[in-house]
């Protein structure tokens, strides 16, 4: 018996009873459209975080200055002061495989032009800054190592503060005041979105961090030192030796808590990961079990069928058929059932995705690998869940099958 | 030489046990039908002919004794060696026609074509089938479901699907059984023309005036063959729906 007679009497069955046969598919169909949405969900958020943590730059390392608790409450990284400027010129020079170093001090502070002013947050850099983070001009360019030397009176802006205070005119040679200083306008940034944390990136001005910690903030230690490795294999070795270095430079004896923080890009990539990877586990097992629902509807479907066409089946063994072409008929039967409802499914599952990304402009990632996951998983269901009604109606003594009423 | 008798029986015991009580259906009946023969097998109820009607259509195995059909063994056979037996060697006409439903005649007598061990081209599927419904003269009917059709219109379809597969032989299992006497007599008419065609045909039924159109009577009783003769005074189909039509006529005219 060839594949194609036995196909042909399983969509004939199916054709038989339409109503039924929707309703069994619709099962599959909800669970795979389910699976497919939801992991698309979950990969568009991971997706987006990935590419929040790109927007960091290339093979970056961040070294926090060290938190203070007191009675139990810290006041977070980057609060207590313990990296200097010295610490970064030390890292600058002795630690090997350094491509680019940036001290950075930040403050939340209102920066005003003309008669606009507008709250954005002010950051303290070297002019290393930019290519570190690989952040690209969209007119103008960075300020220079020497304006930094100088501590001058210049700044870079970020797209939505240029819009904020600007408008529509060209920011170039404009004056910014920061806390009553002015500033000359010398680059404006090309947009990079939303950070990890959910803070818009493009809401920011950059000066050197020589005039920053000067003329507009007053400190003279660092919140956070940005270092580049110059390859990713050097990573953690350079994270190594800057640690070691600042154990040294602070005087920490073993044993001593770092008072200082040194994580690198990929750490931070997969703490931020974690949440959404989970989120996609999560929201795949919510839908696999209706999934699994669907194909406890195909079994309870086919069952019903066995039953009810025992009469049939009792002809086709008299007349010459094996046990295994029965097994067949209605393995092909529910395969078929969830096969054609896999592939509505995925449909639905694709559809619902992009509705989501249209309408709640949730970012979704429907991945080929989840279709083709989709599309087995339906497939398996239906053998699974179709092999022990068929196996059944295979076992049936034909002529207690033809007398069956 | 002598050709070997299409149907062999020796000495074949069917017991079945439910549970704790063991029926002996069978006990012991040796038989044997040559090619061409007409045999009706007859019986009261529970007298084992049904039982005898499943062992010769390879439907169930004896328990004791041989069964040798067109020269094959079956009583060693498993279960799918059984099932090419009944798709190559015998055709099955019911008492309850069993066609599918929702199925075209055409369809239903190709059925047994999908089944076979060795391929058969669509078209050749339909060739046959086509054949296989003229000689019951339906051809016109080919395309008609089951419920489009009369009773005796779907027996001859049986019919048409039993000989498909040109088996040994046919086995009709009171085929009469859900009809009128005159479509009964129409159906006879019909084993009989195959019976001269060549065909081998045995039938169980426990209606002596349908019995009187075979060539052979066996009678059973008990689990045994207490009777076994050639029809003496054996009717034509063919003559008695004619006298009957004559009968219907002559009614039509007085009244």
């Amino acid at each position: 018996m060839r594949i194609l007679a036995p196909l042909r009497i399983a969509l004939r069955a199916l054709r038989r009873n339409k109503l039924r046969t929707v309703l069994t598919m619709l099962g599959i169909i909800i669970g795979v459209g389910a699976v497919i949405a939801m992991v698309g969900i979950g990969n568009g958020a991971k997706a987006q975080v990935e590419a929040q943590i790109a927007s960091l730059g290339q093979n970056v390392i961040l070294i926090f200055s060290g938190n203070v608790s007191r009675g139990g409450v810290s006041s977070g990284w980057g609060s207590a002061g313990t990296l200097s400027l010295d610490d970064a010129e030390a890292i600058r020079r002795e630690v090997q495989g350094v491509a680019a170093v940036s001290p950075e001090v930040r403050t939340m502070t209102q920066v005003a032009a003309g008669n606009q002013n507008w709250s954005t947050q002010v950051l303290g850099e070297s002019a290393e800054y930019f290519d570190l983070r690989q952040w690209s001009f969209s007119a103008g360019a960075s300020f220079s190592e020497q304006d930094v030397r100088g501590a001058n009176k210049v700044a870079v802006i970020g797209k939505t503060t240029a819009q904020q205070l600007y408008g529509l005119d060209d920011p170039i040679g404009q004056i910014l005041r920061v806390k009553n200083v002015p500033f000359v306008v010398v680059g404006v940034l090309g947009p990079k979105g939303l950070s990890v944390m959910g803070s818009d990136q493009d809401d920011v001005a950059i000066m050197p961090y020589t005039s920053a910690m000067k003329r507009v903030m007053g400190v003279t230690t660092l919140r956070t030192i940005l270092v580049q490795a110059a390859t990713t294999p050097l990573l953690a070795p350079v994270q190594q030796q800057i640690q070691d270095l600042l154990r040294q430079r602070h005087r920490l004896a073993p044993g001593r808590d770092d008072d200082f923080t040194v994580r690198n890009q990929q750490e931070i990539a997969e703490m931020a990961t974690a949440t959404s990877k989970i989120m996609t586990l999560l929201l795949a097992a919510i839908a696999s079990v209706s999934l699994v629902v669907g194909g406890i509807g195909i079994m309870n479907i086919m069952l019903v069928s066995v039953t009810e066409r025992t009469r049939e089946i009792g002809i086709r063994m008299a007349i010459g058929a094996r046990g295994r072409d029965i097994l067949l008929q209605f393995l092909i039967e529910a395969v078929t059932l969830s096969l054609i409802g896999g592939i509505i499914g995925i449909g639905v599952g694709i559809g619902v995705s992009q509705i989501l990304a249209a309408k709640l402009n949730w970012p979704t990632l429907v991945s080929t690998s989840s279709v083709v996951a989709a599309f087995v998983f339906s497939a398996a269901v239906g053998i699974f869940f179709g092999y022990y009604p068929a196996r059944k109606a295979s076992q049936l003594d034909p002529i207690d099958a033809l007398r069956y009423e | 030489m002598e050709p070997s008798p299409v149907i062999q029986l020796e000495a074949v015991h069917k017991v079945y046990r439910t549970g704790e009580v063991e029926v002996h259906a069978v006990r012991g009946v040796s038989l044997e039908i040559q090619a061409g023969e007409f045999v009706a097998i007859m019986g009261a109820s529970g007298s084992g002919k049904s039982t005898l009607m499943n062992i010769l259509g390879c439907l169930d195995r004896p328990t004791d004794g041989r069964y040798r059909l067109d020269g094959i063994d079956i009583s060693t056979l498993n279960r799918d060696r059984l099932a090419d037996i009944r798709n190559q060697k015998v055709g099955f006409v019911f008492q309850g026609f069993n066609l599918l439903s929702r199925t075209s005649a055409l369809e239903n007598v190709e059925l047994p074509m999908l089944y076979m061990r060795q391929h058969v081209s669509g078209r050749e599927q339909r060739q046959r089938s086509l054949r296989a419904l003229e000689m019951v003269g339906l051809s016109d009917r080919a395309q008609h479901h089951p419920n489009q059709l009369s009773g005796g219109q779907q027996q001859r379809v049986a019919i048409a699907r039993s000989l498909v597969n040109q088996p040994a032989l046919i086995l009709a299992d009171e085929p009469t059984g859900n009809l009128d006497s005159q479509t009964s007599i129409e159906i006879m008419g019909v084993f009989q023309k195959l019976n001269e065609a060549g065909i081998t045909l045995i039938m169980v039924t426990h209606e002596l005036d349908i019995a009187r159109y075979c060539r052979r009577n066996v009678i059973m009783r008990d689990g045994r063959i207490v009777k076994d003769e050639a029809v003496g005074n054996r009717l034509s189909a063919e003559a008695e729906l004619a006298r009957l039509r004559a009968e219907q006529q002559a009614v039509q005219l007085t009244a």
